[in-house]
């Protein structure tokens, strides 16, 4: 059901952990729906050069965030806030279509944590104006029955 | 090759060798329609006929009481559906439980769909019905009550005995769902007042696709599968005769061997119980500490999610199951472990693991090591567990 990609990353998450001086920090998702991502940025001269990530969740919510720790690490913060569900998806070689909700959490998370580092140091970044924290993603598709 | 551990007894088992070696000449020297008056037919006939003995005998029932199907979720589907239908006039109240099996939720709410009425009864957090509750739901509109034996995700066992004294007492048909009860506990359909019971042939060492219902004889309900006059016009098709040769095989042994396969079971669950209790913190055992299937263990272990605990089992050779969100393929975490009250956050990291007679000491060895390893591998990669740490 999952790409080898994915289950690389599964077995190998990059990137797990914390970073105590952080310089950027969000939290997405909630229990309720069983997946919780928190990522940690470092960043220097508007570049991210260190980033960490914990995730409580299903395979793929470790794999998304794993992958998207990679994509952005290195990055100019104009272009991990850029990172989009979609190019996560891609990078792992696809998602079973209900867990692509994990992708989004992942994008979320990037953009949750350098919202966090725009707080703090009282800057306003481009593409993040209309970004709004929250513990609320898209909730797995819901399946319709056929029952006559 | 690759160490393999399946301990995965309540979602299917292996066919014992004996069970095979008695469906093999069904296949192709003795190929005849069971229906048919010569030869060929009536060997066929013969052996549907042995098959059906022995389960009658494993029950308690006679022959003609028991009826074949083609799985546990038919029989469900039939015993449901065929009373409702032929009782409308009496009535279109059906009493069963939140904590059913699919092939009972689901064609109970296919019924609320189409005029009848359903309650799903609470359990208590270890699984079981309270008879009370189950007395005050009955109206003079309920026709039927359709409780589980055994449950199949958290083992419980519901007192039978007493749900059939008060279906007896109102004078309602009580059908159960005795699939992960059948070679696991001792039934005898006439001393636990059931009218309908069904099982399945693949979790007892069977063959897939066949399972049987036993129906009391003066039960009166509407065939499911309408066409020919197989088994006694009650349910149409041409038999799935080696499966059903096999079925009856495998209850045989089931029965015969029940106490020694329930000891074996409940020592190997024990020490699967204990070493997870003994070498993993903050862990949660579900079900009923006694009153439960021999062989499950079904856990809970906050701070991190089923399926990836499943995958990561997987990855060592281990096959169990989670009724976590993700691997219930919904919104929500599997609407037993909401029944008996956990929280969306410990649901879903559940686990189930089942012992069967193939599971040695040494299996269950390996699995503590190794879950040890994977719980705390997820742990460590989990915020909630890092805000645990804090705060201790
Ligand atoms: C309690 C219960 N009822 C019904 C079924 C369905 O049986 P089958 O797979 O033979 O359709 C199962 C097995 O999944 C079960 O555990």
């Amino acid at each position: 059901m999952y790409s080898e990609k994915v289950m690389d990353h599964f077995v190998n998450p990059r990137n797990v952990g914390e970073i105590e001086d952080a310089d950027g920090v969000g939290q997405v998702g909630n229990v309720k729906c069983g997946d919780i991502m928190k990522m940690y940025l470092k960043i220097e001269d508007d570049t991210i050069v260190d980033v960490k990530f914990k995730t409580f969740g299903c395979g793929s919510a470790i794999a998304t965030s794993s992958i998207a720790t990679e994509m952005i690490m290195g990055k100019s913060v104009e272009d991990a806030v850029a990172l989009t569900n979609r190019a996560v998806v891609e990078a792992l070689d696809g998602l079973p279509s209900q867990k692509v909700h994990c992708s989004v959490l992942a994008e979320q998370a990037v953009k949750a944590a350098i919202y966090d580092y725009a707080q703090k140091s009282g800057i306003v970044i481009k593409g993040l104006e209309n970004f709004v924290p929250t513990d609320d993603h898209d909730h797995h598709d819901h399946e319709e029955e056929d029952e006559e | 090759m690759k160490k393999r551990i399946y301990l995965d007894y309540s979602a299917t088992t292996p066919i014992k060798k004996e069970v095979l070696d008695e469906m093999m000449p069904y296949f192709s020297e003795l190929y005849g329609n069971p229906s048919s008056i010569y030869s060929f037919g009536r060997e066929a006939k013969k052996a549907l006929d042995f098959a059906r003995d022995r389960i009658a005998k494993a029950i308690g029932a006679t022959s003609k009481e028991i009826f074949f199907t083609g799985g546990g979720s038919e029989a469900d589907n039939w015993a449901i559906k065929g009373i409702a239908y032929a009782n409308r006039q009496k009535g279109n109240h059906i009493i069963t439980t939140k904590t059913e099996h699919h092939a009972v939720l689901h064609v109970c709410q296919y019924l609320e769909k189409n005029g009848f009425e359903v309650t799903y009864l609470d359990v208590d957090e270890y699984g079981i019905i309270d008879l009370n509750q189950l007395r005050e739901a009955i109206t003079d509109k309920t026709i039927l009550i359709t409780i589980m034996f055994v449950n199949n995700e958290i083992g419980t066992i519901q007192p039978i005995k007493e749900i059939g004294k008060v279906a007896k007492e109102r004078g309602i048909y009580f059908h159960t769902d005795a699939v992960q009860a059948l070679g696991n506990v001792s039934i005898d359909v006439k001393e636990l007042g059931v009218d309908l019971m069904n099982f399945s042939s693949h979790k007892i060492y069977g063959p897939k696709g066949v399972g049987a219902i036993y129906i009391k004889k003066g039960v009166k309900l509407h065939p499911l599968i309408h066409g020919g006059a197989q088994e006694r016009k009650r349910r149409a098709g041409t038999e799935n005769v080696s499966a059903i040769v096999g079925f009856g095989k495998a209850v045989e042994l089931a029965v015969e061997n029940l106490d020694g396969h329930i000891a074996h079971l409940n020592k190997l669950r024990d020490k699967l119980i204990k070493g997870i209790q003994e070498n993993i913190d903050y862990v949660k055992l579900n079900g009923h500490p006694t009153e439960r299937h021999p062989g499950n263990v079904h856990v809970c272990f906050e701070f991190i999610e089923g399926e990836s605990l499943l995958l990561s089992l997987d990855m060592v050779g281990i096959a169990g199951s989670s009724g976590s969100a993700c691997t219930s393929g919904s919104l929500d975490p599997s609407h037993v472990l909401m029944a008996i009250g956990l929280t969306h956050e410990i649901a879903h990291g559940s686990l189930r693991l089942t012992v069967g007679d193939f599971t040695t000491e040494e299996d269950i060895d390996y699995v503590i090591e190794n879950l040890k390893v994977i719980v705390d591998r997820l742990r460590q990669m989990s915020p909630l567990y890092e805000r645990v740490k804090g705060g201790q």
